[in-house]
């Protein structure tokens, strides 16, 4: 399946991903402390650094992945324009962004098993409610498993009713997609008991 | 235990999997997305606690990196962002919608829908506004005129929940586990 890690391996990809999650954490931490707008210019602009260190691919790729918030950006830009308090809308929308894509910037430079590895120890002191790493693990994986499984059966479905019926299916193939999830749920969990079960 | 995990798992995928259906296959002319319904059926199918575990499990995948957010967005950068609210809500929705449907005796698809609407609606704009008056730096009441917009669509989501809640009633009485 796609992940969002950057294919452009940089140098950031050799750090531990423990490493990164705590830095992103402090950093995050920083901008919510951070109320002028200069301040908040600076962190902005420290942070389009740390991309173009990592070369122009992967900037770009890094700005795509901020184009979803452009609504958020023009509803607050317009908003404050009218009321008149530029500077406080401009500190508004550099945190946001600032956040984001430092967020976005561990997402890249990590590999998804790595990334996965550092949930799992993260988890780990979930083990006294009863949620083992490894089935946390376990877990994760039937679901990235299944997605794709899912998906094709969606468009099985979708065609079926094609098939007969000149109507497009829209929510129709709600019901008959849910009992399939259910009845995939019961079917694994038989094949994961014969095997041992999930520990 | 096995079957709690798989009917988690299989939950989560088909959350990503309803954020992945173009908006318009759904319904006619409302621009919505499906993934608030995963959330919702979540609930009244799965129940209080699997429900909950199962929309935890869909939001750790987001977490790590996996796009599967309305819209192909993932990574930790939505959890920064202005929706980072509604993120927090979806597991807390999802409980109070299945704890809503475990607790009542009504007609299941009254109470699925009713329950959509309190859990997968109610309580999760709660969240969602608080967390975009926080993050966009606005009131309360400003949050939530920009969250309005998404109500049609919701409403409509919630009539759907229900509906399908009680088609898997009549067809598949045992695999309701929120009224086991």
């Amino acid at each position: 399946m796609l992940t969002l890690t950057s294919p452009v391996e940089t140098w950031a990809h050799r750090l531990p991903a423990g490493l990164k999650l705590g830095l992103l954490a402090l950093a995050t931490t920083g901008l919510f402390l951070l109320d002028h707008p200069l301040m908040l210019g600076l962190a902005a602009v420290a942070t389009a650094g740390l991309y173009a260190t990592a070369g122009g691919r992967f900037a770009l790729s890094g700005a795509r992945l901020l184009w979803p918030l452009w609504p958020f950006v023009v509803i607050v830009g317009l908003w404050h324009l009218w009321t008149g308090a530029a500077g406080a809308g401009g500190a508004i929308l550099l945190r946001m962004l600032t956040a984001v894509a430092l967020a976005n910037f561990v997402t890249m430079t990590t590999r998804l098993s790595d990334m996965i590895a550092a949930v799992q120890r993260l988890a780990r002191p979930l083990a006294v409610f009863g949620l083992s790493p490894r089935r946390l693990a376990l877990a994760m994986a039937l679901v990235i498993r299944f997605i794709p499984v899912m998906l094709e059966r969606m468009s099985q479905i979708t065609e079926s009713w094609r098939a007969r019926s000149s109507r497009r299916p829209r929510w129709r193939v709600l019901v008959p997609a849910t009992l399939a999830a259910l009845d995939d749920a019961d079917r694994a969990a038989e094949a994961l008991r014969a095997r041992g079960g999930a520990g | 235990m096995e079957r709690t995990l798989t009917h988690v798992a299989l939950f989560a995928a088909l959350i990503a999997v309803l954020g992945l259906i173009p908006k318009l296959d759904l319904a006619a002319g409302v621009p919505i997305t499906a993934q608030s319904l995963g959330i919702m059926l979540c609930g009244t199918v799965l129940g209080a606690k699997r429900g909950a575990l199962a929309v935890l499990l869909f939001l750790a995948l987001v977490a790590v990196g996996l796009p599967l957010l309305s819209g192909g967005r993932g990574g930790l950068g939505v959890f920064a962002g202005p929706s980072v609210g509604y993120l927090v809500g979806f597991p807390i929705a999802a409980f109070v919608t299945g704890w809503l449907v475990e607790r009542t005796t009504l007609p299941v698809g009254f109470a699925a829908t009713a329950a959509a609407v309190i859990g997968g609606i109610g309580v999760l704009y709660v969240f969602g506004i608080a967390g975009m008056a926080l993050v966009l730096g606005k009131t309360l009441p400003e949050a939530a005129l920009l969250g309005m917009a998404f109500l049609p669509g919701d409403i409509l989501k919630a009539v759907l929940a229900g509906m399908v809640t009680q088609s898997l009633a009549r067809m598949r009485p045992a695999s309701l586990l929120s009224r086991a």
